[in-house]
């Protein structure tokens, strides 16, 4: 029953996909490419954000910290030259990489790919160290991971340094004999990333998986004492988290022209992806869904007529209404509402 | 590699003043998180509020930032309290704290930081008082009072805290709600109004460390972000809920700070404490003096 389900969802999400994609090209406005940009990106950051949150009840405040990871992996490839680059093991035994010529630069698929593997091992890493702890120290130890990453970029003259690195991306790309304008490449291959988020992450409510992840939140000693593997399960949920994140970021330097450490470990980005789902509703993958595209859509709406700060407080005043006053966010409410609709 | 010994001596002085500051800052956290239980990220948050008041207060009255803190503590005290009280009925009544009691924090810590962000600006603020500037030298090391007066007011306030919790009746019942709630609960003792006082206090402790931090250094808005990885560190190396612990590893965070930012330069700093985080969840999750 799944399997039809997951294969006829994902058909459905394609077509929407496909529709939002014809439509936007349709109007032809570039602006609505960089802000439906965003709001892409933010569904991406608060259903990946949503695996380990939701699902498992493991708070991530480090997501700036996977997406910057995603999108200096980007950066360090793209400055990668393999003409000029190589290791000395000695003054005289060099190892060129003149065979990685034909490669170079990678086509962004492909550092899309890069950065979700690098952003997966750094919450495989950090799962591994914090989560046979308490929870707590999960939350604390990706909070500090974010200022400590932060550093590294800040001290990697490779990438710019605090200086932070310019992007210069071809104007248009050739695709099977089409040229594509490149904000439109770009969105459409987030548009694709979206879709894979959020069939992965329904597909994971409904598996075995998913009821696993849900144990886990509810109660897990209880759980553990059940034998579900509780720790593979939340590296499972780590690593997919963080993959998802960092391939968020990996196109990002492209989109914005001009990465540096303070814009890239925004505390926007923990933010968003915390406020998005916790406004949404955890626990489907509907209810990050419908925080990214609010929230995302009235972030675009006031920076473009008020300013970038005040949105940031609105985001913030926001989480903490919600989490007081519907814990269990607008998808919750509606639930509830339904419930005593049809049982007066 | 040969290593001058007034580098070393003075970069380990400047390391303890700094470690004494920290020890300040960490106290609140050691109360919230070591013994309450409570995960108050949104500390550094009050402790930058407390800098920004300190200045404001300077600036336009001329008083004494350390004076400022003090006349500020009932104001933060009633803040801890109310914040408390917000906590425990939409939380921890509702058996929530976990997943929502965190994003809470996490909220107010970002509404404090645009808050401050919109009032005062992005620009580093700074306090004007007679011991900012001069230092004083004792052989070949320098003690700038800039750093030596906040690391003793630091310091006597964590020896109040300490003597508040271990000889008091309330301080007391503190250490007791840490350990088993319902025990306190049957010694006719209200165990919600014991954690409202202890965070009350662990947010006032926030109103002197934030006024020994415009001394220390100029602040601006989001400078406490740096905090809460490095409160968080010293409080788990420490050992949760020892105050000699939180101590020791605060003097030992800050020397090894120190000696980072001497010999590897400034920017490789902020890496240090969650070095010290990571190694003490991976080798001793309990902490130096923990129970």
């Amino acid at each position: 029953m799944t399997a039809v389900n997951t294969a006829k969802f994902s058909l459905l999400l394609i077509v929407i996909g496909a529709a939002v994609m014809a439509f936007a090209h349709w109007v032809h406005v570039d602006y609505l490419f960089f802000a439906s940009y965003t709001i892409l990106q933010f569904i991406i950051m608060a259903t990946a954000w949503n695996i380990l949150g939701g699902y498992c009840g493991y708070v991530n405040f480090g997501s700036a910290a996977f997406f910057a990871m995603g999108a200096y992996s980007s950066v360090a490839l793209h400055k990668f030259d393999p003409q000029t680059f190589e290791i000395c093991f000695t003054d005289t035994a060099c190892m060129p990489f003149h065979f990685l010529d034909w490669a170079f630069p990678l086509p962004i698929p492909v550092l899309i790919i890069i950065g979700g593997i690098v952003s997966g091992i750094a919450g495989f890493g950090m799962g591994y160290l914090t989560l046979r702890l308490r929870g707590s120290f999960f939350a604390i130890a990706t909070l500090a991971l974010a200022v400590v990453l932060q550093t590294l970029v800040v001290n990697w003259d490779f990438v710019g340094g605090s200086r932070g690195a310019y992007i210069i991306r071809p104007e248009s790309v050739e695709f099977a004999g089409i040229t594509i304008n490149y904000i439109e490449y770009l969105f459409a291959l987030m548009l694709v990333l979206t879709v894979i988020a959020l069939v992965t992450a329904r597909t994971i409510e409904r598996s075995q998986l998913g009821f696993g992840f849900a144990t886990i939140r509810d109660d897990e000693l209880a759980a553990e004492a059940c034998g579900v593997p509780t720790l593979r399960l939340k590296l499972i949920a780590t690593t997919l988290s963080g993959a998802f994140m960092g391939m968020a970021g990996a196109p990002f330097s492209y989109y914005i022209g001009y990465l540096q450490p303070a814009s890239a470990f925004g505390l926007e980005y923990a933010v968003n992806s915390i406020a998005m789902p916790m406004i949404g509703g955890t626990t489907t993958w509907i209810g990050p869904l419908v925080g990214a595209v609010l929230l995302g859509s009235a972030q675009q709406y006031a920076t473009v007529t008020i300013s970038s700060a005040v949105n940031l407080l609105i985001v913030g005043l926001m989480l903490v209404a919600f989490v007081i006053i519907a814990p269990n966010g607008l998808v919750g409410l509606v639930q509830e509402r339904w419930r005593t609709w049809r049982k007066p | 590699m040969d290593i001058s010994w007034d580098l070393l001596l003075n970069a380990i002085a400047a390391g303890l003043l700094l470690g004494g500051f920290y020890a300040a800052v960490t106290a609140g956290i050691s109360i919230s998180f070591g013994m309450l239980d409570i995960v108050n990220i949104a500390h550094p948050a009050f402790v930058i509020l407390g800098s920004y008041l300190a200045y404001f207060i300077n600036i336009n009255f001329g008083v004494d930032p350390i004076i400022v803190s003090i006349l500020m503590l009932p104001f933060f005290y009633a803040l801890g309290v109310s914040v408390y009280q917000v906590y425990y009925l939409s939380f921890e009544k509702r058996g929530q704290e976990s997943l929502r009691g965190l994003a809470f924090f996490f909220g107010l810590l970002f509404v404090t930081e645009v808050s401050l962000i919109l009032v005062f600006g992005v620009d580093y603020r700074y306090v004007e008082a007679a011991y900012i500037g001069p230092s004083i030298h004792i052989g070949i090391v320098d003690l700038p009072l800039r750093m030596l007066v906040p690391c003793l007011v630091a310091l006597a306030l964590f020896s109040a805290i300490q003597l508040i919790i271990t000889r008091t009746f309330t301080g007391r019942a503190i250490m007791a709600v840490s350990q088993d709630q319902l025990a306190l609960q049957l010694m006719a003792v209200d165990p919600i109004r014991i954690k409202r006082i202890a965070f009350g206090l662990s947010i006032a402790t926030a109103a002197v460390a934030g006024a020994l931090l415009i001394i220390i250094q100029p602040v601006e808005p989001s400078v406490g972000r740096e905090y809460i990885g490095r409160v968080f560190a010293i409080c788990v190396l420490g050992g949760l809920g020892s105050m000699p612990g939180t101590l020791i590893a605060a003097l030992l965070l800050g020397v090894v700070e120190s000696l980072t930012a001497t010999f590897y330069g400034p920017s490789w700093a902020p890496a240090v404490s969650f070095g010290f985080l990571l190694f003490t969840l991976a080798f001793r999750p309990a902490g130096l003096l923990g129970r």
